[in-house]
């Protein structure tokens, strides 16, 4: 069995023919990740103990014939900004070390509850908050494709531990690119679910109204199976949808003759590798190919959404990570002989770098005298931003971009250079401002062999459509 | 009381203070303002929690639908406006008893506005003022710093009271003395009684205030440089907490010094206000609108469904007790100092032939008993009942007020209500024409100085011989007959 490529269709199929077990399963995955993650680092903690359990009641199961839930003995990962009883829960932080939550990620829980067994956690950058996971306090992760490059961030370990087999998908998070640019960097595909499509309970907030839960998978069918599962209102976050959830792989199944995609013209400027702008026009061609209409659109406020993004993003988090204060978990300062002091040794201590920067751009753009010139003048561009998007999507049906200007980069290379990291996030905080739906799709190599990934972007809700272009764009790799 | 200085009244009268109040008012939800857990005064310290009241990261707040119809019906009864579209917003500090670091409160977008309360202006009359706001907000929980053997060293952290639904209501600066603030105070914590929104305990901190004060010369157009006094949190305290502080800024314009804008903490037990942080050391609470909450939308027809649950204000109940009983104004204050009195006395007096003399009772005997035995209403041997049998005995004349007051007495005494003790103890009236004659006789035989009087013109003495009969009848004479025979009697 072939764990690198091991789709959730492929491996249902071994349990249920008897080929394997999930008890057996889970173990060969946790024997491969001690075999080769201390090269990658895409694990934080293991949940053997949880994942055994939960493999021996879906071997019952086989054993006796009974029905199997959808995700009966699939084996994945989480990242680490995700609550799961039982194991930490670090976001990649010091500041978190040794905490352990109290209850699970309504995501989590549903994949659960749907038959998954949850391997372990995942590294990532701290509190989400980076391109290349190298902002995790527990080390960088390597990308599986090639060890002395970056897997992207900031969910690096979870489309890292994809690509190395060491589950056969994961759950990461995307607050302005955190899914789909590591998926493109680590050859996978990532899915970005509408802005309250899944439930956000148990997601250690980076910036609020941004943050969304979605998977990395081997290939379409397997992300639309998962968003399936986790896709839904939920009583403990008001603001997952009440939306009706529909059967996404039977719509990403569906033929795309006759559909109209949209390629920005914005998406396709200046920095934009030779290589990644020939693999994605040749995704655009086998889309045409196939029956699609392609049309050229203008998303005219493009440019301004790398600023308008690290305002709103920025501002949000200032605030969520205000609840980091040493007071009630994670690590204090014992030093310090005042409360303030005790608040600032114990963030100085805990954040890192990128963390603290963020905290201190947010926390200006909120400040009283510069709200207005900031984080309200950011919202007013978000709202054309968003209507952009909404006025393209009257006339197209999915909007086709390259992911990444570039493909990954070597481990190291920007880290001196937090603006060079912020420009890397191009082609993704758009979509991520105007709250619609995407899909990372691999769509070639470079030369070099590194992967090459395609953004299929859909309307708010309308994840099925953007899975069906990302299958038709997937059915036409050799 | 402590004062800032001997200032006399004629400096004093040269200004004119101006105060504004905030007070906050935990509401009576059965759960927190954002989650699960019971909301609930007391308990063993942080035993009312859950992630998402203790901030755990990765919990989200997801708002109480009655807190919001508490929030209604507070807003409708201080005469605000509902908006149909108002937004959560956070607002940023540190502190250990805040464990977000933010504050869910409202900022530029309230539930309510633009409402107003009427207080006595002193002249019989009534003054307006105005409610800029009533926004929805989460309690903190309580920092403890002692009771503890190492709280020298160490401070305790209690989060039950955290995520305690509250309401912040802001008045206008229309307030004029310290009488109108505590008036105002009286007369809000009488309407959210009456709505049944809070318990309005200011001991167990339910209602809070503070208060935005500033002086300036009288007849001047321009408010003079506020201070913002916080822990007002008692009745007794509120005239002399404003008063310490009008004297204090007084005392300071006077000897040629400015206001300093900035907060100060009121010290009960002192008497005094002391500085707490200077407008440069305020905070920057860098509001922004609450991500983790959409918009809160309040359609007229919940609206008007919420409304439908706003019972009768104390105002108009007054208004209707007098007009449908025919009570005094003065008696009519008195029934309506909370809802569950008035709707006793409107019991008894339905029960009655004579409302207006069950209102009396109520006022003039009944209440005095009970707060002499520390009772409340509710706990009254009297029922309401027996308390209309007793105001009917009362006008038809088959009992003397001496006698009522005695059966009263008993009532109290043994615990037994009013019907119980009058079948018992009633007086075996004399109501023989005959034998209350034979007993006029008598007081008029030894009384003739008092019947020239009577013949003189002077009528009203015949209370004189009513009174001297009814004791020697040991007060067993119908004094309805009685009456009647003493003037046939004296004017024979």
């Amino acid at each position: 069995m072939n764990l690198e490529t091991l789709s959730i269709d492929q491996a249902r199929a071994a349990l249920t023919s008897g080929e394997t077990t999930a008890t057996a399963l889970a173990e060969a995955h946790y024997e491969r990740i001690a075999q080769k993650d201390d090269e990658i680092n895409s694990y934080l903690s293991l949940a053997k103990d949880r994942a055994l359990a939960q493999a021996a009641k879906i071997d019952a199961l086989l054993k006796a014939g009974d029905p199997l839930p959808p995700l009966a003995g699939i084996p994945l990962g989480i990242k680490d900004v995700l609550t799961m009883v039982g194991s930490p829960a670090t976001a990649g932080s010091k500041i978190l070390e040794g905490y352990h939550p109290p209850y699970d990620c309504t995501a989590v829980a549903k994949l659960e509850a749907a038959g998954a067994v949850l391997l372990g956690k995942l590294n990532c950058d701290e509190f989400a908050m980076g391109s290349s996971n190298e902002n995790s306090a527990y080390g960088p992760v390597h990308n599986p494709r090639a060890l002395d490059r970056v897997p992207g961030g900031s969910s690096g370990g979870s489309a890292a531990a994809v690509a190395a087999g060491f589950c056969v998908a994961s759950l990461g998070t995307d607050t302005g690119g955190s899914i789909r640019q590591p998926a493109a960097f680590c050859g996978v595909t990532g899915l970005l679910p509408t802005w309250g499509r899944v439930s956000r309970f148990g997601l250690i907030a980076f910036a609020s109204s941004l943050d969304r839960i979605g998977p990395f998978t081997k290939n379409v069918k397997d992300a639309a199976t998962l968003l399936g599962v986790m896709a839904g209102s939920d009583i403990m976050d008001a603001t997952a949808s009440h939306t009706p959830v529909n059967d996404y792989v039977a719509e990403s199944q569906k033929p795309v003759a006759g559909l109209k995609i949209g390629v920005p013209e914005e998406y396709f400027g200046e920095g934009l590798d030779p290589e990644i702008r020939a693999a994605v026009e040749k995704s655009i061609a086998d889309l045409k190919a196939a029956g699609c209409e392609i049309k050229k659109i203008s998303l005219p406020h493009t440019r301004y959404a790398i600023p308008t993004y690290y305002v709103i993003a920025t501002a949000e988090a200032s605030s969520n990570l205000s609840r980091f204060d040493g007071v009630r978990f994670g690590l204090r300062d014992k030093s310090a002989s005042t409360l303030t002091g005790m608040y600032r040794q114990t963030r100085d201590a805990g954040f890192g770098a990128e963390v603290k920067r963020r905290i201190l751009l947010g926390t200006y753009a909120l400040s009283a005298g510069y709200y207005d010139a900031y984080y309200k003048k950011a919202q007013q561009v978000r709202t054309l931003l968003t209507r952009d998007f909404l006025s393209a999507f009257n006339e197209v049906d999915a909007i086709v971009t390259p992911m990444t200007p570039t493909p990954a980069f070597k481990l190291g290379e920007k880290t001196d250079d937090p603006v060079a990291m912020y420009l890397a996030d191009v082609y993704t905080v758009a979509a991520s401002l105007a709250g619609i739906c995407g899909v990372s799709v691999p769509c070639g190599n470079t030369k070099d062999g590194l992967p090459i990934g395609v953004q299929i972007l859909g309307k708010h809700f309308e994840e099925g459509m953007a899975l069906r272009v990302a299958q038709a764009v997937e059915n036409s790799q050799p | 009381m402590p004062t800032a200085s001997a200032l006399s009244p004629e400096v004093l009268a040269k200004y004119q203070p101006v105060i504004g109040l905030e007070v906050h008012v935990q509401l009576l939800t059965k759960t927190k303002a954002f989650c699960g857990c019971v909301n609930l005064y007391g308990g063993e310290p942080n035993t009312h929690v859950c992630p998402v009241c203790l901030g755990l990261p990765g919990a989200l707040p997801v708002l109480n639908e009655q807190a919001v119809e508490f929030a209604v019906l507070t807003g409708a009864a201080l005469n605000c406006k509902i908006n149909p579209v108002s937004i959560f917003a956070r607002k940023n500090y540190f502190y250990p008893d805040s464990p977000k670091g933010y504050q869910i409160s409202q900022y530029d977008k309230p539930t309510c506005e633009h409402g107003y309360l009427d207080i006595p202006d002193g002249n019989g009359g009534l003054k307006r003022i105005g409610i800029t706001r009533a926004h929805m907000e989460e309690d903190a929980g309580k920092s403890i710093h002692d009771g503890f053997p190492d709280s020298v060293t160490r401070s305790y952290i209690d989060l039950n009271r955290c995520g305690t639904p509250l309401i912040e209501i802001v008045s206008e600066p229309d307030i004029r003395s310290p009488q109108e603030a505590f008036d105002y105070l009286t007369k809000l914590k009488e309407i959210l009684l009456y709505a049944g929104v809070s318990d309005c305990n200011m001991e167990e901190g339910s209602l809070r205030c503070d208060a935005n004060v500033s002086v300036m010369l009288k007849g001047a157009d321009k408010f003079g440089t506020k201070a913002e006094v916080k822990n007002v949190n008692s009745f007794r305290f509120i005239r002399s907490a404003l008063e310490y502080e009008i004297e204090r800024q007084v005392e300071i314009l006077e000897s040629g010094g400015k206001v300093v804008q900035e907060t100060r903490l009121y010290n009960s037990a002192e008497g005094v206000t002391y500085s707490m942080r200077s407008k440069e050391q305020a905070h920057d609470y860098r509001y922004f609108p609450e991500p983790d909450l959409p918009p809160l939308l309040i359609s007229e027809e919940w609206k008007n469904k919420i409304l439908k649950g706003l019972p009768e204000l104390p105002e108009a109940k007054r208004t209707r007790l007098i007009a449908e009983y025919g009570i005094t104004e003065k008696d009519a204050e008195t029934l309506t100092a909370s809802a569950s009195f008035a709707d006793q006395f409107e019991a008894a007096a339905k029960a009655s032939k004579s409302p207006k003399r069950v209102a009396a009772l109520i006022t003039s005997e009944l209440t005095g008993r009970l707060n002499a035995a520390g009772l409340e209403l509710e706990q009254s041997p009297v029922s309401m009942k027996g308390l209309a049998m007793a105001a009917d005995l009362a006008e038809s004349g088959e009992l003397s007020s001496k006698m009522l007051k005695q059966l009263l007495d008993i009532s109290f005494e043994k615990g037994e209500d009013f019907p119980v003790v009058y079948e018992r103890e009633k007086p075996q009236q004399i109501s023989d024409t005959s034998v209350i004659e034979k007993m006029i006789d008598e007081v008029i035989a030894a009384n003739p100085k008092q019947v020239e009087q009577f013949k003189g013109g002077k009528t009203t003495v015949s209370a004189f011989f009513v009174g001297q009969v009814m004791r020697l009848s040991k007060g067993q004479a119908n004094p309805a007959l009685l009456n009647e025979l003493v003037i046939k009697k004296l004017s024979e």
